[in-house]
């Protein structure tokens, strides 16, 4: 292949790519041919994560005087305030209003920060993506991880207040990591791809943003799945932040098992989304250098 | 059959679009309605190819904007070639910006494990090389204080030995010898070229031309992203710097 065909060729992306392939095929010399940025790091991806985490909580809790106790301080003001606003304002007719909508609060939170803070931390960490050939999928999926080590001081409260309401814990509650962990593989799947996304249209973050905002409505944390009529019930459980916190609520709220076809909606969502996440980042991830 | 190259590229180019806008969503709206999909790009390296053998010290030299920064990030794998082929047989250690992902609020104990992960470095042998990098650093007490508090010169002292305990096949310099007092640089020198010693692949960009000459035995030239001379490292130094004494 003369230096004309090619330099023909990279004038358009496409036949420039097609080039590279077949350069590849019809060279045996150079049969490792590594044009994809991942497969020269061969590092310790448990070990990087956990740094990578550690990073995130240091930073955030090192500039406060107070430390960890702000991560308490925000949540105990919103319950106390949900307390007084569905006790003593606004009568629902619903037993234990405010523990009910924290059950749907709670893992809202946790899955809309997560998903902003996975969806940012591509283009946040620009400098280290084009300078250090480490895997870009670590980058996301600790930034989602690191966030809900984060919230995880939420959630214990959360448990707490419901201990505490309810007097001890029921049998339902093994459930709960398993549901939680669903979402985790949800958000990451998401963080994958809008972060992705992020690098070629900065936009992206807003859409979130946006998108959450909506969420917010049409996921049941303030109104109960009984008030939904029929015909929109089941695409609601085909949400996986509605299916989650659907769950949540029936394990800690009603106390009952949270329904076995429940439970394989959002397994089924979840594990497609996390794999549809990795697969598109995969083809995202070649244009990173030239667009961050 | 020749034996596998450290390095070598075959008809290397890699171009990137100009940024006018592009990164936003108006921008892809407007082409999308006018139809327009042909974007502005210019090459950062045109039809390169070269060929480095295992144990040679290659240096690239050439004006800013010439390309050399390009080449290193395609061979430490940062960024795709848009056509051309790329082999790199070994494993690399890019030593292109000291310090990246370092943080001012971190110690700067946790800022080298966190950064030695980043290189690649597994959980164990971090425990073993970890006294070596605070000796080589000659950091001592200051390691449980945030990064903020250290001057330029330590930070830099501490990314460098990090970088040099990854301990590849391949190092990759980027203008990094350039460290901390005349003293630290001369240890820098003394460990890179020791890696030299022990038959270890080096490429570097650098305009510290009497380092580079002492260093390397082979030169690329580059200038706007073409390859204008290969061969031995005088030939090459004083044809480049022939070549820019009658053009300032």
């Amino acid at each position: 292949m003369s230096a004309r065909d090619l330099g023909a060729a990279a004038t358009k992306d496409q036949g420039a790519v097609k080039c590279g392939i077949s350069m590849a095929a019809s060279a045996p010399s150079l049969s490792p041919i590594v044009a994809r940025p991942r497969s020269r790091w061969t590092g310790d991806y448990l070990f990087l994560i956990e740094n990578l985490i550690l990073k995130d909580i240091r930073v955030r809790y090192r500039n406060m005087s107070l430390g960890v106790l702000w991560s308490l301080l925000n949540p105990l003001v919103m319950m106390g305030v949900l307390w007084f606003v569905f006790t003593k304002i606004y009568d629902t007719q619903i037993p234990h209003f405010a523990v009910f909508a924290l059950c749907g609060l709670v893992p809202y939170n946790v899955f809309t920060l997560s998903w902003l803070t996975g969806t940012t931390s591509l283009v946040e960490s620009a400098t280290l993506i084009k300078r250090v050939p480490v895997p870009r999928e670590i980058i996301p999926i600790s930034a989602v991880l690191s966030n809900c080590v984060h919230m995880s001081c939420q959630l214990v409260l959360l448990l707490l207040l419901v201990a505490l309401t309810f007097g001890g814990v029921n049998r339902y509650w093994i459930f709960l990591p398993v549901v939680w962990f669903l979402e985790i593989l949800f958000v990451v799947g998401l963080a994958l791809i809008s972060a992705g996304l992020n690098v070629y249209v900065r936009d992206v973050r807003y859409v979130v943003e946006s998108a959450n905002l909506v969420l917010f409505w049409l996921v049941p944390i303030f109104y109960p799945l009984s008030m939904i009529p029929m015909k929109f019930r089941e695409i609601y459980r085909f949400n996986p932040v509605a299916a989650l916190v659907l769950a949540s609520q029936r394990i800690l709220v009603e106390g009952v098992y949270p329904q076995t076809s429940l439970l394989l909606q959002l397994a089924a969502s979840s594990i497609l989304v996390c794999a549809l996440g990795f697969v598109v980042f995969r083809k995202l991830r070649t244009g990173f250098y030239n667009y961050l | 059959m020749m034996p596998a190259a450290a390095i070598e590229f075959r008809g290397v180019w890699k171009g990137f679009h100009r940024h006018t806008g592009r990164l936003l969503l108006r921008s892809h709206v407007g082409n999308w309605i006018s139809g327009r999909r042909e974007v502005e790009k210019f090459y950062a390296l045109k039809d390169l190819s070269f060929r480095m053998e295992h144990g040679e010290s290659v240096a690239v030299i050439g004006a800013n904007g010439a390309g050399k920064s390009t080449l290193l990030s395609l061979v430490a794998g940062l960024a795709p070639a848009d056509a051309g082929g790329i082999a790199v047989n070994g494993r690399v250690a890019a030593l292109l910006e000291l310090g990246s992902g370092f943080h001012p609020d971190l110690t700067g104990a946790e800022n080298v494990r966190l950064n030695a992960a980043l290189l690649g470095i597994h959980r164990e042998r971090m425990k073993e090389i970890y006294p070596a990098i605070v000796e080589f650093a000659e950091m001592g007490d200051f390691m449980d204080e945030p990064l903020r508090t250290y001057s330029a010169g330590m930070i830099m002292r501490l990314a460098f030995s990090v970088a040099v305990n990854v301990d590849p096949d391949i190092l990759l310099i980027d203008e990094v010898l350039a460290v901390g007092d005349h003293a630290f640089q001369l240890k820098c020198f003394e460990k890179v070229f020791q890696f030299r010693q022990r038959g270890k692949t080096i490429l570097c960009v650098s305009h510290v031309s009497s380092m580079v000459q002492q260093l390397c035995s082979r030169a690329l030239w580059l200038d706007h992203g073409e390859l204008m001379l290969d061969g031995s490292i005088a030939e090459v130094c004083g044809a480049y710097e022939g070549s820019s004494s009658v053009q300032g």
